[in-house]
């Protein structure tokens, strides 16, 4: 059990604790692009967010590459950071996973030593660090970046947060996307977005984005019908987080697949 | 030259013993019941912000009694050997048995060399995923660890609190009749604590993955 002086107590952080046990995760360090590119890491693609009247909505789609293969079918991009946020990441996967973990766990830990949850904007800024920790690996191709989002409980409204691989920070205030599928994904919740939507339209349009991304994009994972496979979409609000049903996410893309047939 | 005196071994171990006893019995009561959804664990404390009774893992609460500085340490270490742990290998791995085993090791070890022993008890509860699965360890200044089954009760006049529960509770319990069962047997006969002075944590099966829930007082029901 991990006792420390007044000197060395790493307080509410949990990197910091890693670090002082001797348990940080080894960074990939030291390698040349065309090396990673050789390894074929698997990337997570594309993640939409939004805000709506009463809080964000989040979506991603389920599939990573490694190159021009599909590695996996069942990913989930769009994750519960805690109760009131949410992150969705495009990037190296595995990085990008690890760096969920350690960001739930840190949320987590904050809570439990200090008796208090962090506001939603020192949840942003730790995402932030850990975005800026990954910088050397990102240099070589390992890019994370990521997407926050959650309800402000003190401000009663969803907000959201855009990363760079620098770990950049950037509040935005209707929406966002990233990854592979980004363009065609953000420019349908561009063209679409309206100030005040119900959660309901809100859903419709970031499945929607999704679709068209799916339809333009490769590395886009659409509806896998077959396989029952469909987008991870949730809802944020004073409610806290709420993960759609994958009924539900199959009834709106068949709501599009009538309207894409009857044009 | 002046030599030191010689104290016998006995008698250093009874004085530390004594002393942490004291320190102990100064501060209020606390126990924990076992009822159908999990366990209770009910508080005297008049602090509506410095907290006996806290989270430390999924399924695992912490409650100490004594001297608040010292019981507060013992649980940010648990927090972070629980993380620790659920970090790097699973969630399923951290368990309330070997926590309590890590804080013996770490009570023994201050008693017997450290200036001053801790003035603490604490327990640590675990919900299990059925009834059978429920734990309770209650660890004692000197490291002793003692396994509670369906009641505990720590802190200073624990022995009647304990003789109390004994004759009170019973299998199946709801809620909030192993609150009231708890608030009865820490108030004793003669007296009735306000919902104010109480400290009330649940420890339940049904709450999903984090099972430790505070309730208010206006939850208190009462």
């Amino acid at each position: 059990m991990p006792l420390f002086g007044t000197g060395e107590d790493p307080g509410s952080s949990f990197p910091e604790l890693l670090k002082r046990v001797g348990l940080t995760p080894t960074a990939v360090t030291g390698m040349s692009t065309d090396v990673m590119r050789e390894l074929a890491v698997p990337h997570a693609t594309t993640c939409v967010a939004l805000t709506y009247a009463d809080g964000v909505v989040m979506a991603g789609d389920r599939r990573a590459t490694a190159g021009n293969l599909i590695s996996h079918r069942t990913m989930e991009k769009v994750v519960e950071a805690d109760r009131y946020s949410g992150v969705a990441i495009a990037g190296a996967a595995g990085t990008a996973m690890e760096m969920i973990r350690l960001f739930q766990l840190q949320i987590e830990h904050y809570e439990k030593v200090e008796g208090s949850a962090l506001s939603l904007e020192g949840k942003a800024n730790q995402l932030s660090m850990m975005v800026r920790g990954n910088l050397q690996a990102a240099m070589m191709g390992m890019v994370v970046v990521p997407i926050f989002g959650g309800y402000d409980l003190r401000r009663k409204c969803g907000r959201l947060w855009d990363y760079d691989a620098t770990g950049g920070r950037y509040e935005e205030r209707s929406h966002v996307a990233t990854g592979s599928g980004s363009l065609h994904a953000g420019t349908v919740i561009k063209v679409g977005y309206r100030p005040d939507m119900s959660r309901d339209e809100a859903v419709d349009l970031s499945v929607r984005s999704l679709w068209e991304a799916a339809d333009a994009d490769s590395a886009t994972g659409g509806p896998d019908v077959l396989r029952g496979i469909y987008p991870v979409v949730a809802a944020i609000d004073a409610d806290g987080w709420n993960r759609l049903a994958d009924d539900d996410l199959a009834a709106r893309f068949e709501a599009i697949v009538e309207e894409v047939r009857s044009r | 030259m002046s030599m030191p005196f010689y104290v016998a071994p006995e008698q250093m171990m009874k004085d530390r013993a004594d002393f942490a006893r004291k320190g102990i019995a100064r501060g209020r009561a606390l126990v924990a019941v076992r009822y159908s959804e999990g366990i209770v664990i009910v508080a005297e404390n008049a602090s509506e912000t410095l907290r006996k009774v806290s989270e430390i893992y999924d399924r695992i609460a912490f409650a100490g009694v004594g001297k608040y500085n010292e019981f507060d340490q013992l649980r940010v270490a648990g927090v972070r050997a629980a993380d620790l742990k659920g970090f790097q290998y699973s969630r399923d791995d951290v368990d309330a048995r070997s926590l309590a085993n890590s804080y013996a090791q770490m009570l023994g070890t201050i008693f017997t060399h450290e200036m001053k022993p801790m003035e603490v008890e604490i327990l640590v509860a675990e919900v299990g995923l059925v009834p059978d699965g429920d734990q309770m360890f209650h660890i004692l200044y000197d490291g002793t660890v003692v396994d509670e089954r369906d009641y505990a009760a720590i802190g200073g006049d624990a022995e009647a609190i304990n003789a109390g529960l004994a004759e009170t509770w019973t299998e199946g319990l709801d809620r909030a009749a192993a609150i009231a069962l708890g608030r009865t047997a820490l108030s004793g006969p003669d007296r009735e604590i306000a919902d104010d002075d109480l400290e009330v944590a649940d420890l339940s099966r049904t709450n999903g993955r984090r099972c430790f829930h505070r309730l208010a007082t206006a939850d208190l029901g009462s």
